[in-house]
């Protein structure tokens, strides 16, 4: 919202000297944020002078009529100016910028050489100087106004200081100029003058025109003026038009232009009708749905049950406190209006604004809370303004339909802004400043506070102490840390996160926070089944692409996305790995059960509103492609696989507190994996994601590198790290014996390995794989694995028979369950 | 055979000769000062120290002596080897010193070459920082609580005093979904309903998270980010402790220089409500203040929603975006470094933030 502050100082005494700087810490320090202050006079740089035109010479033989004029800027010698306006004369005062100086929007001014003469400068018109969008013609000043030579800023009023603030949606009232000078008045102590609190004509036992409310809820207060016979093309005064438009108000008629200017002022929307195109008497009423009106915006709109509507015989003729219509609006040649000024519900003109899209300046007022007390004040003005200016005749009856309910006292504890601001405030001082802000305190204790009825926003004791301390000031309030309770913590899912991700920074993966939108066919390519419960996700409405309306259900598609991303830029070698939570729906989608707000609500509602929130449980994927080691120096490189993907899950499942015995990892078949790579990772059992390399036909439909691999976890789904227990350490030598067995391709080495421990019993501290070969000499559809063999006993040195027994056991047993047969034997 | 029963003989018992001796030890010592190296020693060890070395002869012939002379002639034998002994010794050490000093130059290798066997991998500064900031809550005594990202409607609004009418609400940015009564947390507040729905006063938590706005993604805007919220509610709580405990977290994350100041301003969750910002002195273009978020005494019909009694208590909420607290701490100029996850910016920070 922009102000003036010439305007401001007319309600409100301000130092004659005021900084921008000072004046915005001002303004910020109550609450109101300043986005910009900007100077008029230095929007213009240099000479901008009062001239008196000499002479003119007419220039022909030109496109357009020029010309050339001599104007006296108060130096002994007369301005030679080539100008293409025409309307001025010889005597006319104008207005002139010097060689060096500067336009808004960086228009340089020099002396040149234009149309065969010498131009020293320039004469302006309203447009070129930012102040109106007249550029019909040059600034023709009213004769004797002023000297040649002097600075003419102020005469075309080029000195004001135009303040623009955001206004918070709690302080309707501020949307004004009565509002904001009365908050300056606060910060600089000094007087103010409410507009509004002045005596206005009361109603008359006749109305000027028959209007009905029939709604009071939506309408609780509509009032009525006429005039006669106005001059229709009375324009409105300079110093309006330029208010309006520093306001960012375009400039439309006079009496349109009163209106709008008095809601700037006063904080009042209005609105003008043209008399006689009204049919008959005026109702304020509900719309009925499917109602059509045409607003003053040119957009035919049908309407809603909950709209308010003004209506005359013809249906509705405006959408009330938020856009008028097109039928009643005032013409070029309106002689008879009727002013109107209103108090309409703001719930009603919030949700007719955002239906209809329509945030007009005077629903942005009526949202936020306009004074119920301003229409008679505002069409007194109105009626004043219009017949000053454009003449005819007030109708002296007055129409005013009040069911305003005043506002209610607050009762306050005079203990209570102490005990919530942290400052000691005293009745007195609580007493002055609520005062000041217009209310009305009465009693003892408690006090009793009646808000002014500007303020619908005080209605809690609450909202009074927030005025004590925002007046009072926050830079008084201490600093002051409140006493520990104790029970600091982090919860064990969330120090899991942690450990998990900090396990997979230090094992080369870098995390990257991808945001959870999937497009709908993310789900082909990936290769889901029909019946894939993954497939089954929850859609934005409003999505910010309409590529990607739905949220994901596993992390993968947005992470190979990020890893596309970062192929793209270059990079060929990457390991990225996101913890994130995934979205996932049940299945039936029912409203959760009406939660009220006057008390908590009852476990039943709570569990019940609960049930139908998505699961979310949070994930972990990894994905890899290129090389996992880089060659170098040291030799040679070595490719990202399918097992780094399962080493991540493993990685991830360590630093979880899972230990090696209860992790099994399996063959599976699941998309996005490549089926003969795909390992099924559980923990005691249960699966809880999946790792591998992903299915051909995923990486092409993803233009994904090939052997592109990635993993998946659950991670909500691991169970609570346990304590772990301490293991003994023998001290006695061990026992060194390595195997090779052969086995058939398709026995998995986890299985061999489970039954070589399994054979070997209590003895073997430890088996590892270290080779696996296969061979035509070895025969078809064999391999052989290779283990090293520790074994060692808690209390005694082995014999090397012993250690042979144990590693014959686990042989023997292996061969039984396996078919595996001990290579050299 | 023996030499000790052999009758005496001048001749042989010439080796025994003080000036034999001492021209061995002096033949010996002039020998291995002359050894180059470790081999050249040892090969001359068996000549001068040897079975066959003129001091082991020597000693050899003392059998012959008659029994009055044995014993000084073993003593000058035994001085004799032992100074051949030494010498060898001496000389031994001081090769030995001069191979390990020859084996350190020669095993020196190019320290300098590339280390990057293992690729680096790094977390992103948002989850670091975001874990930094909930630990000096927890230091403080808080609990950090975790929410649905997608939210219940009225845990995101109706329960923190955003009416369905309320005009904040259609100024928060929302993103609606296909199911009934809910929508993307446009906050990390629902975190605190939550909380204050399932635990009794006092509660001290912080809740960082992700949230949801209809930002298009710029410069400065992300439609999806992260903010850290903090909730005190307790009997006794003042606008001054939640003062006190801005300023002690501000202390805590910029330096003993760092405090805070506040800006009247309006939130339908807090009464009063102000916006505050911080002193930033190691701002790359200048110790400044630096806008940091949002703050204020938990309005009472927001206890009142979530079944706390406002008449016995009072509490304060205040929230930061965590991008934004990144922005400005560590120069990050663009945001959307921060979300297009390039592992150029991201391994920038390694493990630390």
């Amino acid at each position: 919202m922009k102000l003036s502050l010439s305007w401001l100082r007319e309600y409100v005494q301000l130092p004659a000297v005021l900084s921008a700087d000072e004046l915005e810490r001002k303004l910020v320090g109550l609450g109101i944020e300043v986005e910009s202050i900007v100077d008029q006079a230095a929007t213009v740089k240099g000479d901008l002078v009062v001239g008196r035109v000499l002479e003119i010479e007419e220039l022909t033989g030109f496109k357009k009529p020029i010309r050339f004029t001599r104007v006296d800027v108060g130096n002994p010698e007369p301005q030679e100016i080539v100008c293409g306006a025409r309307n001025f004369e010889a005597g006319d005062l104008v207005v002139v910028i010097l060689p060096g100086g500067e336009l808004p929007g960086g228009f340089k001014i020099g002396a040149r050489k234009t149309y065969g003469r010498n131009s020293n400068g320039m004469i302006c018109s309203a447009a070129e100087l930012g102040l109106s969008g007249d550029h019909s013609g040059i600034i023709v000043l009213p004769a004797n106004s002023a000297v040649p030579g002097v600075d003419a800023r102020p005469i075309v009023g080029l000195d004001d200081v135009i303040i623009d603030v955001e206004i918070t949606p709690d302080r309707g009232y501020e949307m004004s100029i009565r509002g904001v000078a009365r908050e300056l008045s606060y910060a600089y102590a000094s007087a103010y003058t409410d507009p509004a609190a002045v005596p206005a004509s009361g109603a008359t036992a006749e109305a000027p025109y028959p209007i009905r409310i029939d709604d009071t809820v939506g309408c609780d207060r509509f009032a009525a003026r006429v005039v006669r016979g106005i001059d229709p093309s009375a324009p409105s005064p300079a110093w309006m038009q330029r208010r309006l438009i520093t306001a960012g108000v375009r400039t439309i008629s006079l009496a349109v232009d009163i209106t709008n200017y008095l809601m700037l002022e006063l904080g009042q929307p209005m609105h003008v009708f043209d008399l006689n195109l009204l049919r008959g008497g005026l109702v304020v009423r509900r719309a009925h749905p499917g109602e059509k009106l045409t607003t003053l915006d040119g957009v035919a709109r049908v309407l809603d049950a909950e709209d308010m509507v003004i209506c005359d015989d013809s249906g509705p003729i405006s959408l009330a406190a938020v856009m008028g219509g097109e039928t009643s609006e005032v013409q070029p040649d309106t002689v008879d209006v009727l002013l109107e000024a209103a108090h309409w519900d703001p719930v009603m003109v919030g949700r007719t604004a955002r239906r209809h899209k329509l945030f007009s300046e005077a629903a942005k007022r009526w949202e936020r809370g306009v004074d119920p007390q301003l229409p008679l004040v505002a069409l007194d003005r109105a009626v004043a303004l219009l017949t000053e200016h454009a003449g005819g005749t007030v109708d002296e009856r007055v129409l005013d339909l009040d069911h305003v309910v005043p506002p209610a006292p607050v009762l306050l504890d005079t203990s209570l802004p102490t005990r919530r601001i942290g400052l000691a405030y005293d009745t007195e001082q609580i007493t002055t400043l609520l005062g000041q802000v217009g209310c009305t305190v009465r009693g003892v204790e408690p006090l009793e506070v009646t808000p002014p009825s500007w303020r619908p926003d005080l209605v809690a004791p609450i909202d009074l102490v927030e005025e004590v301390a925002r007046l009072g000031g926050y830079d008084a309030i201490p600093s002051i840390l409140p006493p520990v309770r104790g029970g600091g913590r982090l919860t064990p899912g969330q120090l899991r996160r942690r450990t998990v991700g900090r396990a997979m920074a230090e094992n080369g993966y870098v995390e990257v926070l991808s945001y959870p939108f999937v497009a709908p066919g993310a789900a082909d390519a990936f290769g889901l089944a029909a019946d894939d419960p993954r497939r089954s996700a929850v859609r934005l409405t409003n999505p910010m692409s309409e590529q990607e309306p739905l949220l994901r259900t596993s992390l993968l598609a947005p992470l190979l996305g990020t890893l596309k991303r970062n192929l793209g830029r270059g990079e060929r070698d990457l390991a990225l790995y996101e913890t994130g939570t995934v979205f996932l729906p049940h299945l039936t989608a029912v409203a959760p059960p009406v939660l009220g707000v006057d008390h908590g609500p009852s476990d039943e509602d709570w569990d019940a509103a609960n049930a139908i929130v998505p699961e979310q449980p949070w994930h972990l994927a990894a994905v890899l492609t290129g090389e996992a080691a880089p060659a170098g120096w040291w030799g040679a490189g070595r490719p990202a696989t399918w097992s780094d993907a399962i080493e991540a899950a493993r990685i991830a499942l360590s630093a979880a507190g899972m230990t090696p015995d209860r992790i099994t990892v399996r063959a599976a078949e699941y998309a996005p994996w490549h089926p003969g790579r795909c390992a099924a990772i559980a923990v005691d059992g249960t699966v809880i994601g999946y790792a591998g390399e992903l299915h051909p036909g995923v990486i092409s439909a993803l233009e994904l590198p090939k052997r592109t691999c990635a993993m998946e976890l659950d991670l909500d789904a691991i169970p609570a790290a346990p304590v772990i227990e301490a293991q003994r350490i023998s001290t006695f030598p061990p026992a060194l014996i390595d195997v090779a067995l052969v086995v058939d391709q398709a026995v998995p080495a986890a299985e061999v390995e489970a039954a070589l421990t399994e054979g070997a019993g209590p003895l073997l501290e430890s088996v590892r794989l270290f080779d696996v070969y296969a061979s035509e000499q070895l025969g078809a559809g064999l391999k052989s694995l290779a283990y090293n063999l520790t074994f060692r006993a808690p209390d005694r040195t082995l014999t090397v028979e012993e250690a042979v027994a144990a590693r014959d056991a686990a042989v023997a047993l292996a061969s039984s369950r396996v078919g595996a047969v001990l290579r050299g034997a | 055979m023996s030499y000790r029963n052999d009758p005496y003989d001048p001749k042989q018992a010439v080796l025994l000769a003080p000036e034999a001796l001492e021209a061995a030890v002096a033949e010996a010592e002039k020998a291995f000062a002359g050894a180059g190296d470790l081999d050249a020693l040892g090969t001359l060890k068996s000549a001068h120290l040897g079975d066959r070395s003129p001091v082991s002869l020597a000693r050899r012939e003392i059998g012959s002596l008659p029994p009055h002379a044995k014993s000084e002639a073993g003593k000058r034998v035994n001085v004799a080897r032992q100074s051949i002994q030494s010498a060898f010794d001496a000389r031994l050490a001081e090769l030995e010193l001069e191979r390990a000093a020859r084996v350190l130059v020669e095993e020196r290798v190019d320290v300098s070459l590339p280390w990057d066997r293992a690729p680096r991998g790094a977390r992103h500064p948002l989850t670091t920082l975001m874990e930094h900031m909930g630990d000096l809550f927890v230091g403080m005594g808080y609990s950090v609580v975790d929410g649905p990202e997608l939210e219940l409607e009225w845990a995101n609004f109706d329960a923190l005093n955003i009416g369905p009418d309320h005009p904040a609400r259609g100024l928060m940015d929302t993103f609606y979904v296909d199911l009934p009564g809910l929508v993307m947390r446009t906050h990390t507040s629902p975190g605190q309903v939550r909380t204050m729905l399932s635990r009794k006063p006092p509660i001290y938590v912080v809740s960082p998270g992700r949230a949801y706005r209809t930002d298009e993604l710029d410069a400065t805007h992300t439609p999806v980010f992260h903010q850290i919220e903090g909730l005190v509610v307790d009997e006794g709580i003042t606008l001054a402790h939640l003062k006190g405990t801005l300023d002690h977290f501000a202390r805590s994350m910029f330096g003993p220089d760092a405090r805070t100041r506040w800006r009247p301003n309006y939130f339908p969750f807090t009464e009063p409500s102000a916006e505050f910002d911080v002193w930033f002195a190691q701002h790359r273009d200048g110790p400044r203040w630096v806008e940091w978020g949002g703050c204020g005494l938990v309005n009472p019909r927001v206890l009142t929603a979530c079944g706390i009694d406002p008449e016995r208590y009072s509490g304060f909420a205040f929230g930061m975006g965590v991008e934004r607290t990144l922005m400005f701490r560590n120069g990050v100029s663009d945001m959307r470094d921060m979300v297009e996850g390039d592992v150029r910016f991201t391994r920038n920070f390694g493990m630390a933030v």
